[in-house]
């Protein structure tokens, strides 16, 4: 059913749909509203799933991991602050082979103090084995918590995933979602039932320590699921899009990239924004086109690649930050393009950070901006509307 | 695409109203969408939600600098905020308010083309019973008054997605939406 909603009821209702068992999650702002909309459905018996209240983020990700071992299904979802003080445990999520399913609500990181969007807090998890999904709108934060249950559930696969949805401009932003039939969902999704759990009546150790010469394969394995959920998610996409007639433009959307002169790349909600702008810019003759990451991790390497035969002018528009060296997926994507012989000019903007708005104004001056690179790059790297340096 | 602007203050509704209008407009079949701006929300500070209406997909996620339509559903906000601030010419602003809207024209800076509604919503509201008489909750009766003055959305869909949205007092919501409806004043 059509309904207007925001992003965190469009996260709550997805862990309905997907029939959810165990919720264990601690508020915080701008996740606050899922975790209010789902402990509502569960007390009002619209969601049959047990509620653990903790005490913490950590605790949290903590009894999910538990939980996900004994072979239930598992949502939670955090922010910011929040997620970094899950860390330890979404490394554990992960090596243990947990198939949870978490929102986050990208937010910037204190100190100084800020609520708004940002994806410094997604990003900081980069290297935790989680599968990251970067959203640019309701519905698809909707979505793609069905399809990281099913793919992440996948025998082969066996992983967890973070959705990220933007802090206010998905969470607090109502649009129109249309929440899937449950029966639909039962027929995408079968039951979680792993080979291995937690089972009084057949019992194994999970764990444990592992000496040298075990460790690595172990690690081995994680990788090796995350290189095959490269593929998984370009077809859980296909059998979604069977399934209920929508897609959201597989691992990297691609917007009026074919013949481009320049093309930003972006995740998120701006990229939403950017569309409108690249249809303007066309409309007035200059060949312009946007391509979004959607899937973040596993990074989608050869859609990246396929970017270069497309256009000669790329643009990163990071939305966080690596102190000391570049934005984070712009070394992602300046790292994919390095074995190919042909590559085309890459400039990084780090931009909106904190929350400062993305306006289809300033996005067309960072479109006007790398058309004029053409004749080469002025800079690596520029930071976009900082006062005292260029800010607009 | 139409952009609305709300002013209220904590506690009164603005972040609903701005969702419950998109609700109406969506129920008319239009594509629609509403977000607050998010400072750390206090009871009776200042507090801004928007709202976009149009015909095809709504893909600008940036916020609203220049609206179509100003609603204002404190008076006392008048003194706090420039509440005409980025009006698109030809705009209109509506106020909560009990004075003659020629008394306030004057004061509030509006070129000749731009138009000015009032409505006695928190007397509407006090009226049927809405929220307490030191906090009554006007958004219902600012909504009514908006979709006359505004014809963004029709009453009907309106009223039902008022009915929708608010938890109690449901037939006193929609009343006082419809009194509001019948009585704004547009200058």
């Amino acid at each position: 059913m059509k309904m207007v909603m925001t992003g965190n009821y469009a996260s709550a209702y997805g862990a309905k749909v997907c029939r959810a068992e165990v919720i264990s999650a601690y508020p915080i702002t701008p996740q606050t509203s899922i975790v209010e909309k789902i402990a509502t459905l569960v007390s009002s018996g619209e969601m049959k799933a047990q509620f653990v209240k903790v005490e913490s983020e950590h605790s949290a990700m903590a009894a999910l991991i538990s939980a996900s071992m004994t072979g239930a299904r598992t949502y939670t979802a955090t922010s910011s602050h929040g997620l970094l003080l899950m860390h330890e445990l979404l490394i554990w999520a992960a090596g243990a082979r947990t198939p949870i399913v978490m929102s986050n609500v990208c937010r910037a990181n204190g100190p100084p103090w800020s609520v708004w969007a940002d994806h410094h807090d997604a990003i900081a998890q980069r290297d935790t084995g989680w599968m990251q999904v970067f959203c640019e709108g309701n519905q698809e934060v909707l979505d793609s918590i069905i399809m990281a249950y099913k793919l992440g559930e996948n025998p082969n696969i066996r992983l967890p995933t973070m959705i990220n949805e933007d802090a206010f401009i998905l969470s607090h932003t109502v649009e129109p979602v249309d929440v899937p039939e449950m029966e639909d969902v039962d027929d995408f999704l079968p039951p979680y039932n792993p080979r291995f759990k937690l089972d009084v009546d057949e019992p194994y150790g999970f764990g444990s320590l592992v000496m040298p010469e075990m460790y690595m394969e172990f690690r081995f394995k994680i990788n090796e699921a995350m290189e095959a959920a490269r593929q998984g998610w370009r077809d859980v996409e296909k059998d979604f899009e069977k399934k209920f007639g929508r897609n959201h433009g597989g691992m990297v959307e691609f917007y009026q990239c074919e013949d481009a002169d320049a093309v930003l790349i972006m995740a998120g909600s701006i990229a939403s924004t950017a569309k409108d702008v690249v249809d303007k810019l066309r409309s007035e003759g200059k060949k312009v086109g946007l391509a979004r990451i959607r899937i973040f991790r596993p990074f989608p390497v050869e859609e990246i690649r396929k970017l270069a035969g497309m256009t000669n002018i790329l643009a990163m528009c990071d939305h966080s930050y690596t102190f000391g060296h570049w934005g984070p997926m712009a070394q992602e994507v300046r790292g994919a393009l390095y074995d190919l012989a042909d590559k085309p000019l890459l400039k990084n903007y780090i931009v909106g950070l904190g929350g400062k708005d993305m306006t289809p104004e300033v996005i067309e001056k960072i479109y006007l901006k790398t058309l004029a690179l053409k004749d080469g790059l002025d800079a690596d790297i520029e930071w976009i509307g900082v006062k005292g340096h260029g800010g607009w | 695409m139409i952009e609305v602007r709300f002013h209220g203050r904590g506690g009164q509704g603005a972040v609903i109203a701005s969702n419950i209008l998109a609700e109406a407009a969506f129920i008319e079949g239009k594509e629609v969408s509403a977000f607050p701006f998010f400072g750390v929300e206090r009871r009776g500070a200042p507090v801004t939600a928007y709202t976009r209406i149009a015909d095809t997909k709504i893909r600008n996620k940036s916020g609203i600098y220049a609206p179509d339509f100003v609603v204002v559903m404190d008076p006392s906000l008048l003194n706090a905020v420039n509440i005409v601030e980025g009006l698109k010419p030809g705009g209109l602003v509506l106020l909560n308010t009990k004075l003659e809207p020629e008394k306030l024209r004057a004061n509030l800076g509006l070129s000749p083309d731009q138009r000015l509604a009032t409505i006695p919503a928190t007397d509407i509201a006090i009226k049927h019973r809405l929220g307490s008489k030191s906090a009554p909750i006007v958004n219902s009766s600012v909504l009514g008054a908006f979709a006359r003055v505004s014809g963004v959305v029709g009453l009907e869909p309106l009223i039902k997605a008022v009915k929708k949205n608010v938890p109690i007092k449901i037939d006193e919501n929609a009343a006082a939406a419809r009194e509001a409806y019948e009585s704004v004043v547009i200058l």
